[in-house]
């Protein structure tokens, strides 16, 4: 479907475009997706961390990120416990207050609570809720051939929802249009990196955060007219301290506790959302787009607390992630009750006190709204940093 | 049997399995005097079959873990683990276990040997998480035998179709690598013959595991799910593939027939049959079911007999013929059902509901344990749109006391049990 889901960043100039894709991240009422859905398109709604939202492209389904909001729960508050991380409760509250529908749900096994969302949604809702079991074993020799053909499961269920049988080419058309948008996101975070105080992490994690809820092909469209305009924007380095914040690959934190932290940091690189950019090279459009797709995940990726490849230990990520970024210090947070999360902050810290890196370690819910005592904190920590 | 051996088969599944409990102790304390290496497994799917061929000693840290809080020490090892920097947010096996390990292993029942390697499903997430601390501690290799599960409820793969095949042909290819890594780190070849013998054990149990659950339909109930239960489930998991695990069933089996036959019933009066789902509230394990048992309440099934015992409710028999090949179709089968006991409780309560006779639902969701809690206050609310069926929602912790409130729990039980009272006096005013 040929259908343009998101209008308003064109003809504005740099800041302009980042406060369109404010406005976009920030309505809970999804609108680009009322627009898809009003035009007839059919939506697919995949819980975090990562999916192959190729597949869904290719049959012509829009992709939708579903990573919460800063929402009142007040549908889905009596379906669960209280021991419990925001983002599965403020997810399901957006289908069953309506302010998302959907006409299929895909969660993974990315830790203890998300995998039973599936079952969850599946209980209230008449569309397809399943499960989409990405290789926990991403070391067997077994893993991508299983992979894909868990790829090709889901991808036969989606032919049904739409009615469109995917093809090979249509697949390569897909791979193509992400390779691209991929390569456009790394560019924008080689800037981050490269020249920090062009791109905040701010406007960064904005520009990146409206691709999950629009197709692809206008993200690319975003990205290669505002990439040059970063690039010449006439902005002075400041003498901030270069961090990596680490702890966003799920539950995201409020787009006032990135704005906190990019106002006293440069922030050179960063997991959050990382599932959007989880395949760090161009998947091969040569030979079966399906079993390339299923290899990319496992051997062209990057790295979360929710995947286990014994080939990579997260706080060897981790700093690696701080060596090629040259950044001085780590911002190490967890969302509230996520237990992968929170087990891995002890890891890296160890790692951190070992290299003898300076950090900030600090919890996060997404319905936050004050963050002065933050401020404050971080503050604290910049100029010891600076100064000490 | 005759009456008079009634002293001696009324109860003798408890007396063996704390016997035995404690000869598993007395192992692991043997290996870790002489340094012997052990396998680091969890419950949903040990994989003790094939482990035990190579001799490892086999640890279960949830096991571990929950004898800290049984034994109303817990608190000490989780306090150590947090101020060694993990979150009171986490699992408290976790910690608990850590713990442990921070004082050298040193637990209340013995000592525990170091790991040589952890093999562990994806049955439960944390168990990845807690198996890469151990890799960090010790350097151990960490395996995760990854089972596909339901993907969609109601939708299980079934034997004979192309898609169970094709989870199969996944899990087994994961097995001959796992005997890959057993043989370099034992430094023993594998011995398929010695695989035939452990899955024939297993047969036994899982066969009497099954029937054993079975005959607690009985009126009056045979055994408490909630505290028999665990006990038996302890043998189920220690001595799984054993031939102390396999006359241990068959034994057991022999005294919950002897009892069926004989109408004798758990306690001295049942008056309203529950089902627990979730997992017990080890810190005031058995004051916890007391609540219960003093109004005439008697546990009849739980959730948890389903997935703690990774499965072995589906009774699945091993051909031994095709020892690996099978090994793989059991794993699945059986790991899988785990995975429902704790995704999709709600069916297998609903049909609980009518098989087991039951007069109410305990519904336990506790801090520590995400996997098994995040859904229930939902599958609830499926079970009472479903069936006429009261249920309670009590929300504490599985180690950690502080989220413990015994008074008000007791409260609620309280008020559950009248309630129930005041329904069957209406029902029978009625009728």
């Amino acid at each position: 479907m040929d259908l343009r889901l998101f209008n308003k960043w064109q003809g504005q100039s740099l800041d302009g475009v980042i406060a369109e894709c404010r406005e976009l991240v920030e309505d809970a009422d999804f609108p680009t997706v009322k627009r898809w859905r009003a035009a007839g398109g059919k939506v697919l709604g995949h819980f975090q961390v990562y999916f192959p939202e190729e597949i869904a492209h290719a049959a012509g389904m829009l992709p939708l990120k579903i990573r919460g909001a800063a929402i009142d729960c007040t549908h889905s508050d009596s379906h669960f416990g209280s021991y419990l991380c925001s983002i599965l409760k403020t997810s399901l509250e957006l289908v069953m207050s309506k302010k998302v529908e959907l006409d299929m749900f895909i969660t993974h096994p990315i830790c203890d609570a998300a995998r039973n969302l599936a079952a969850v949604w599946g209980r209230n809702f008449d569309y397809p809720c399943q499960i989409l079991y990405l290789p926990q074993n991403a070391n067997s020799a077994a893993s991508a051939t299983y992979l894909c053909e868990e790829y090709a499961r889901v991808q036969a269920d989606i032919e049904m929802i739409t009615g469109n049988k995917v093809t090979e080419e249509a697949l390569k058309n897909s791979l193509s249009v992400f390779n691209e948008n991929r390569s456009l996101l790394r560019q924008l975070y080689a800037i981050k990196r490269e020249q920090p105080w062009l791109i905040s992490a701010y406007e960064t994690y904005l520009l990146t955060n409206v691709g999950g809820m629009i197709m692809r092909e206008e993200h690319n469209e975003i990205l290669k007219a505002v990439i040059p305009l970063i690039e010449t924007r006439p902005i002075k380095r400041h003498d901030k301290i270069r961090v990596v914040f680490e702890g966003g690959f799920c539950e995201q934190p409020p787009l006032d506790l990135i704005r906190t932290i990019s106002q006293s940091c440069y922030v050179v690189d960063d997991d959050l959302l990382i599932g959007l950019r989880w395949i760090l090279e161009d998947v091969s459009l040569e030979g079966d787009p399906l079993f390339n797709l299923a290899e990319a995940y496992l051997e062209k990726s990057s790295y979360s607390p929710v995947q286990h490849d014994s080939r990579k230990p997260k706080e060897k990520m981790l700093l690696e992630r701080i060596a090629n970024s040259h950044a001085e210090a780590a911002i190490i947070t967890a969302a509230k009750m996520c237990e992968p999360g929170l087990e891995e902050q002890v890891a890296y810290t160890k790692a951190l006190d070992e290299k003898g890196i300076p950090y900030f370690v600090s919890e996060f819910e997404e319905s936050m709204t004050s963050f002065d005592q933050m401020e404050i904190q971080l503050e604290t920590f910049t100029e010891n940093i600076l100064f000490g | 049997m005759t009456e008079d051996k009634k002293g001696d088969i009324v109860g003798r599944g408890n007396v063996e399995g704390a016997n035995l409990f404690r000869e598993w102790f007395a192992e692991l304390t043997d290996a870790a005097k002489n340094n012997q290496g052990a396998a680091y497994v969890f419950v949903m799917g040990s994989m003790a079959e094939l482990l035990k061929t190579f001799d490892f000693p086999l640890v279960f840290p949830e096991i571990t873990a929950l004898q800290t809080a049984v034994r109303r020490v817990a608190d000490e090892y989780l306090t150590v683990a947090e101020d060694y920097g993990y979150s009171p947010d986490i699992c408290g096996y976790v910690k608990a276990d850590i713990g442990v390990h921070l004082r050298e292993r040193e637990h209340p029942m013995g000592k525990i040997p170091k790991p040589s390697l952890t093999v562990l499903t994806n049955a439960c997430n944390t168990y990845v998480k807690w198996a890469e601390i151990w890799e960090r501690m010790y350097g151990i290799p960490v395996f995760v035998l990854d089972v596909p599960a339901t993907r969609e409820a109601g939708g299980q793969f079934q034997p004979g179709s192309s898609d169970f095949a094709r989870d199969c042909k996944y899990v087994e290819a994961q097995i001959r690598e796992l005997i890959t890594l057993c043989e370099n780190i034992s430094g023993k070849k594998f011995d398929i013959d010695r695989l035939r013998e452990t899955l024939a054990y297993a047969n036994d149990m899982n066969v009497g595991w099954k029937r054993v659950l079975e005959l607690n339909k009985s009126k009056p109930s045979l055994f408490n799910a909630l505290t028999d239960g665990t006990a038996y489930l302890g043998v189920s998991n220690n001595f799984r593939g054993t031939k102390e695990g396999s006359q241990y069933f068959k034994n057991l089996v022999e005294e919950m027939e002897y009892k069926a036959a004989r109408g004798i019933g758990t306690q001295t009066e049942e008056k309203y049959r529950l089902a627990f789902v979730g997992v017990p509230c080890y810190p005031i394990f058995r004051r916890f079911s007391e609540m219960f048992t003093q109004w005439g309440g008697a546990f009849v099934h739980s959730t948890y007999l389903n997935f703690a015992s990774g499965g072995a409710n589906m009774g699945f028999e091993y051909d031994v013929n095709r020892p690996i090949e099978s090994l793989a179709e059991g794993a699945l089968i059986s790991i899988r059902d785990a995975m429902d006991s704790m995704f999709h409780h709600d069916r297998m309560i609903i049909k609980m509901v009518k098989d087991y006779e039951l007069d109410g639902v305990i519904y336990h969701p506790i801090k520590s344990c995400r996997t098994v809690s995040t859904g229930l206050a939902d599958g609830r609310r499926a079970m009472m749109a479903a069936t006429d069926t009261p249920s309670l929602f009590i929300e504490s912790d599985m180690m950690d006391k502080r989220v413990v409130s015994e008074a008000q729990m007791k409260n609620r039980a309280d008020a559950f049990f009248e309630g129930l009272a005041s329904r069957r006096l209406t029902a029978a005013k009625t009728a």
